[in-house]
């Protein structure tokens, strides 16, 4: 025997006959307080999850390192046709850890394009020594006057830009000034294989070219000059 | 629903008591002191017959060596956990410290050099094993119907060690360890859009910095551990729920009983 389809019910709590319903109620008191009770649970779980996740994530992401220089020595202490090698401090308080290498040399207009912007202060080039393949450690070699990665290979010409490897764009750059006869190294920069500046410094293997500099957009945690 | 009784052979089991003998021996006063304990247990947590479910399932026929690989997995996890626990008591995951405390652990301590080298080396083995684990589940096809979700978290688990992996490298912190690390942020940092974010979440900053260490500490200590071991009891709640499989090699016959009555 086929039962009755059941008459749809009215949203009205009254129409159904709850007791004690009013006028116009439309959420059950049971339904009323399972949702209290559900809320409450994930406002709870809320409220340690939330500030714990951007406790983790804040100030990776969006805390802007100060902005360093370090004098590395006079001016005339560079040559322009070959590369020394100087110290610096990236990462202050963690020892050895937080230095790196950068190779550096006084410009030569012959091969060094005109300073962008027109008039801006590049006495000497500072090369950085972090790879744009994955970031090892390259060295300078004078004999063939290049670039050499020792991980994976990565070949750079006396500019720093690509002639072999894997590497997608030329090595990172330090913007440089000079100060009471002082030459100062100060934050780094990445460029595109034009030579072209990006202030906010991208991590190796990402390519700046064309697409590239949309694809990996600039970062909150860079330093900025 | 009546389990089934664990299979004891007869020596274990009880036996009548003899007449004429009215005094309980200090061991029988023993043996009953146990009943009595894991009774009072079991009756307030009703666990003997999760226990029984756990542990006295059907096995099919053919089941051989091959089997045992998840469990090798597991004790693998287990030995890690344990050891990790000690090596932790003397591991100090600053910057300019942890090297000499890991070369501290390897030199000074007592049974340091043979604990830290179960830990190394315990890693490799887990990573092989999980690898031959899978290789079974494969190719015994045990990863069928109605076995798909435990093939997942399986999975998981897999991409789990290799994070306990990944960040397990770094904590020696020499040469190899620091450059492994640059590589691996680099790598990670070089997908598209998302990427550099990753990047930086993964160092805690655009450089290798004075917190890395310890984020990559805590998330080989801490987050990823507890992960595994709670994935591990879903993992064997759903092989003592759907039961092992047969090997393939194993053909599907009829009961004799059902074969002689159709005659």
């Amino acid at each position: 025997m086929a039962t009755a389809r059941k008459e749809p019910q009215s949203k009205y709590t009254t129409d159904r006959g709850i007791p004690g319903a009013f006028e116009g109620e439309t959420v059950t008191r049971r339904r009323f307080m399972t949702l209290t009770a559900h809320g409450a649970g994930a406002t709870a779980a809320a409220a340690f999850t939330l500030p714990a996740l951007g406790f983790a994530v804040g100030s990776a992401l969006f805390d802007r390192p100060p902005v360093r220089w370090e004098a590395v020595g006079k001016l005339e202490d560079f040559p322009d046709d070959s590369y020394i090698p100087k110290v610096i401090t990236m990462t202050t308080g963690i020892g050895d850890v937080g230095k790196t290498t950068v190779y550096m040399r006084a410009r030569n207009d012959d091969i060094d394009q005109p300073p962008n912007p027109p008039g801006y202060d590049e006495q000497v080039v500072a090369v950085s020594t972090r790879c744009m393949h994955l970031g090892c450690p390259v060295r300078y070699v004078q004999a063939s006057e290049r670039f050499i990665c020792p991980c994976h290979g990565g070949v750079y010409d006396f500019q720093g830009k690509v002639v072999g490897g894997p590497p997608v764009r030329p090595l990172d750059r330090f913007y440089t000034r000079v100060r009471n006869g002082n030459v100062e190294v100060g934050p780094r920069y990445s460029v595109n294989s034009e030579l072209k500046r990006f202030d906010s410094y991208r991590d190796p293997a990402q390519p700046l070219d064309g697409i590239g500099q949309y694809l990996y957009p600039p970062r909150l945690s860079t330093t900025k000059q | 629903m009546k389990l089934p009784k664990p299979p004891l052979p007869p020596a274990l089991l009880p036996r009548p008591k003899r007449p004429g003998e009215p005094r309980q021996r200090p061991l029988e006063q023993a043996k009953e002191a146990g009943i009595a304990s894991i009774d009072w247990i079991d009756e307030r947590t009703a666990l003997s017959g999760g226990g029984r479910w756990l542990m006295f399932r059907k096995v099919p026929k053919g089941t051989n060596w091959f089997y045992t690989l998840g469990s090798a997995t597991m004790f693998a996890f287990l030995n890690q956990a344990v050891t990790g626990v000690f090596l932790a008591m003397y591991y100090d995951p600053s910057p300019t410290r942890a090297y000499e405390s890991a070369r501290y652990i390897t030199n000074d301590v007592f049974l340091g050099e043979f604990v830290r080298g179960m830990h190394k080396w315990g890693s490799t083995m887990m990573v092989i094993l999980i690898f031959l684990h899978m290789a079974r589940t494969f190719f015994f096809g045990a990863y069928k119907y109605p076995r798909e979700l435990n093939w997942v978290i399986g999975v998981v688990l897999l991409i789990l060690t290799f994070v306990m992996s990944l960040t397990g490298y770094l904590l020696p912190f020499d040469q190899r360890s620091y450059w492994a690390t640059i590589v691996a942020a680099n790598i990670t940092a070089s997908g598209p859009l998302a990427g550099p974010y990753l990047g930086d979440f993964l160092r805690g900053g655009a450089e290798f910095g004075a917190t890395t260490l310890s984020r990559f500490y805590a998330i080989h200590m801490l987050l990823v551990p507890g992960l595994i071991a709670a994935l591990i009891g879903a993992h064997l709640y759903l092989v003592a729920r759907l039961g092992t499989t047969a090997p393939p090699w194993l053909k599907p016959t009829e009961p004799e009983k059902l074969t002689q009555e159709r005659v």
